[in-house]
């Protein structure tokens, strides 16, 4: 399907989708960047982009207060800007530098910030899922108005987390809508040729938890499904999306991904999340030009964030010992 | 002060915490009606079965959940049943309780107590008997206690509860049953402070667990052959108090650990390595460990036994490093 065909034009809330597309670009530029800073070895360990799956974080996240609560995985920095993440703090995370989102310690497989309820990427697969299920528990216990939302790939699906996870939303009843981004990819691995049976939303349903399949790069559509299903799930009845999308780029910054063909990828390129919302936009009625400005502000602005985190010192060393523990702190000479 | 069970001390404990504090909860299998053991007895009818909660056979989920759960503000106890099945936990413990403060700048706290009853437990064989207590103290990030008797279950649980680090709380099946004196009223227990079990000017026996059960009755046989033995009950092992071993071996000259778990790479190597790092002009003789073989739990009595770390064993090392002629 060409770009651009797949988001209905009437309806559309032109600011909402504005807004939308800002937040794509952002993230796809702040990606870009990193992607040149791992290049230049500025970056260090891996970064898994998740360029070609804008729609799914910026779709879901538009949806949640300040309050609510995400987690995410090792490709997660998409979630964690969508959420409202500082993006010079994150790149300076990515760079390992001082005023980074966690002090330098976690770098892009740990990116966090709590201040706006992202409690973490994780570097294990499917970890997160259960850690999603026990927040979701603890506003329960709580009585609180808020809501968890556990991103997770469609590679999750195949341990044991997912089921556990799942199961334990769904006999707690908890408030929680869990989202499945199947790019197709279990790292280098396609999933459908290690996972039995209907996938990810079938696994779901057979616990029990009503699933909604959506085109992940259509964020209007990911947008409409997410908000009724958060509302849902704040009412208690734990909700699954499956999200599907594609990876445009390898599993890290450093995997050509040659157990793709290059045809299939240009094939996907075509299917540009960020390139169906422009046309869709320039379809009703918004200025090209306006568009093409708000891209480059999201270019420049990464930029901008990639030469501060380049000047940005590095933590300070004594930093190596804090935070560990309380109990038996590494610091106290007397252990 | 009330003679009180090692069982209904942890048991208080909990009740005591959950009344002084609405955001302790406590969730594992069986705990609505009280538990494996009977540790939870009676808690649902007070608390609630939201506070002591029931949980699928799910222990990756339990502990993942309690993670979460301690990152949003509350304060979960973690019922893993036997230590040998928190290994369906593993990641959960090291990966992410352990790890989270750090990894994540400082940005969030896990304030769990993960309960692993620990030992050998009559023909219960490999799957649940095992004394994992070295492997956690291995984990940067986690707490680990070991108390051997009632008061130190009660104010050992209690501190562990109110500690904002995760704590793995290790108790020992055969202590269940045994009865101590309690500390009347909010009595904590700091983590890392020796118990001085008996004194002695000879030999330095450290242990932990059960097994300062053992060490003591040596100790008591010892005593009666003019050997006095100072027993060292360390409580947690991480942290350790370094400082009440080392003091002790000065004195001494002698040093004999006491573990029930297998004495490879166990934690009573740690114990040892240290004491030869720092006090090697006044050891009298080479430091000593006793543990198990490395070899898994049997079923079948005898052979249970045979792994088992006797007070004979304990006397006969320590009288062995005493009498030892040494430079």
């Amino acid at each position: 399907m060409p770009a651009g065909q797949s988001t209905r034009a009437s309806n559309l809330n032109i600011e909402r989708l504005k807004a939308q597309f800002g937040e794509m670009c952002r993230i796809r530029e702040f990606e870009r960047a990193a992607i040149t800073a791992s290049t230049e070895k500025l970056v260090l360990g891996a970064i898994h982009p998740s360029i070609g799956q804008e729609a799914v974080a910026v779709g879901v996240c538009g949806n949640l207060k300040r309050d609510d609560i995400i987690l995410s995985t090792h490709r997660g920095h998409g979630h964690t800007m969508a959420k409202g993440a500082d993006a010079l703090a994150m790149m300076r995370e990515l760079f390992g530098r001082a005023g980074g989102t966690s002090g330098g310690k976690g770098g892009s497989m740990h990116i966090a910030d709590f201040s706006v309820g992202m409690l973490g990427a994780n570097g294990v697969v499917a970890a997160n899922i259960n850690i999603a299920a026990g927040a979701a528990h603890a506003i329960k216990l709580k009585g609180e108005d808020k809501v968890v939302v556990c991103f997770f790939g469609d590679g999750a699906i195949n341990r044991g987390p997912f089921l556990e996870g799942l199961n334990w939303a769904g006999v707690f009843k908890l408030p929680i809508v869990f989202v499945c981004e199947d790019n197709g990819f279990a790292a280098t691995t396609r999933t459908h040729a290690m996972t039995a049976g209907g996938g990810p939303a079938a696994r779901a349903e057979s616990i029990g938890i009503k699933a909604e399949i959506v085109d992940g790069n259509d964020v209007v559509a990911v947008d409409e499904i997410a908000r009724s299903l958060i509302e849902e799930a704040r009412r208690g009845t734990p909700r699954f999306l499956l999200a599907n999308t594609y990876r445009l780029t390898g599993h890290t910054s450093a995997d050509p991904a040659p157990y793709r063909a290059e045809e299939e990828v240009q094939e996907r390129w075509l299917n540009d999340p960020i390139e169906t919302v422009r046309n869709a936009l320039v379809r009703a009625g918004v200025a090209p030009d306006e568009l093409d400005a708000m891209h480059r502000a999201a270019e420049a602005e990464m930029t901008q964030a990639y030469e501060t985190a380049k000047a940005t010192e590095w933590p300070e060393t004594a930093l190596a010992f804090a935070d560990v523990q309380d109990i038996g702190d590494p610091r106290e000479e007397a252990f | 002060m009330a003679r009180v069970s090692y069982i209904e001390a942890g048991r208080q404990a909990v009740a005591e915490e959950m009344r002084r504090d609405p955001l302790v909860w406590a969730v594992g299998e069986d705990l609505g009606r009280g538990g494996v053991f009977g540790q939870y007895t009676g808690l649902a009818d007070e608390f609630g079965s939201d506070r002591i909660s029931d949980a699928p056979i799910s222990e990756s989920c339990i502990l993942g959940a309690a993670v979460g759960a301690a990152m949003t503000g509350t304060r979960p106890i973690v019922e893993m049943r036997f230590s040998d099945f928190a290994l369906c936990a593993v990641d959960e413990l090291v990966n992410q309780a352990a790890k989270a403060r750090y990894m994540f700048g400082g940005q969030t706290r896990v304030p769990i107590v993960v309960r692993e009853p620990i030992g050998m437990w009559r023909s219960s064989a490999a799957q649940h008997s095992q004394s994992l207590e070295a492997w956690y103290a291995h984990i940067p990030g986690l707490v680990v206690a070991v108390p051997s008797t009632p008061a130190d279950a009660k104010g050992l649980l209690k501190a562990a509860i109110r500690c904002d680090d995760p704590v793995v709380f290790m108790e020992h099946k055969n202590l269940w049953p045994l009865e101590g004196e309690v500390p009347d009223g909010d009595v904590v227990v700091d983590f890392g402070k020796a118990r001085t079990v008996r004194e002695g000017r000879d030999v330095t026996i450290v242990s932990w667990s059960a097994a300062v059960h053992t060490a003591e009755e040596a100790a008591k046989t010892l005593s009666g052959e003019g050997v006095e033995a100072d027993v060292i009950d360390l409580r947690t092992l991480w942290p350790w108090d370094k400082a009440a071993v080392l003091k002790s071996v000065e004195t001494t000259g002698r040093l004999l650990v006491v573990q029930e778990s297998v004495s490879v790479a166990g934690f009573g190597a740690e114990v040892a390595a240290t004491v030869a790092e720092a006090l090697h002009g006044v050891l009298k003789a080479p430091v000593r460990r006793l543990g198990a073989p490395r070899i898994p739990i049997s079923y079948a009595p005898p052979l249970e036994d045979e792994v088992r770390v006797t007070a004979d064993a304990v006397a006969a090392a320590a009288r062995d490093l005493v009498t030892r002629i040494n430079r």
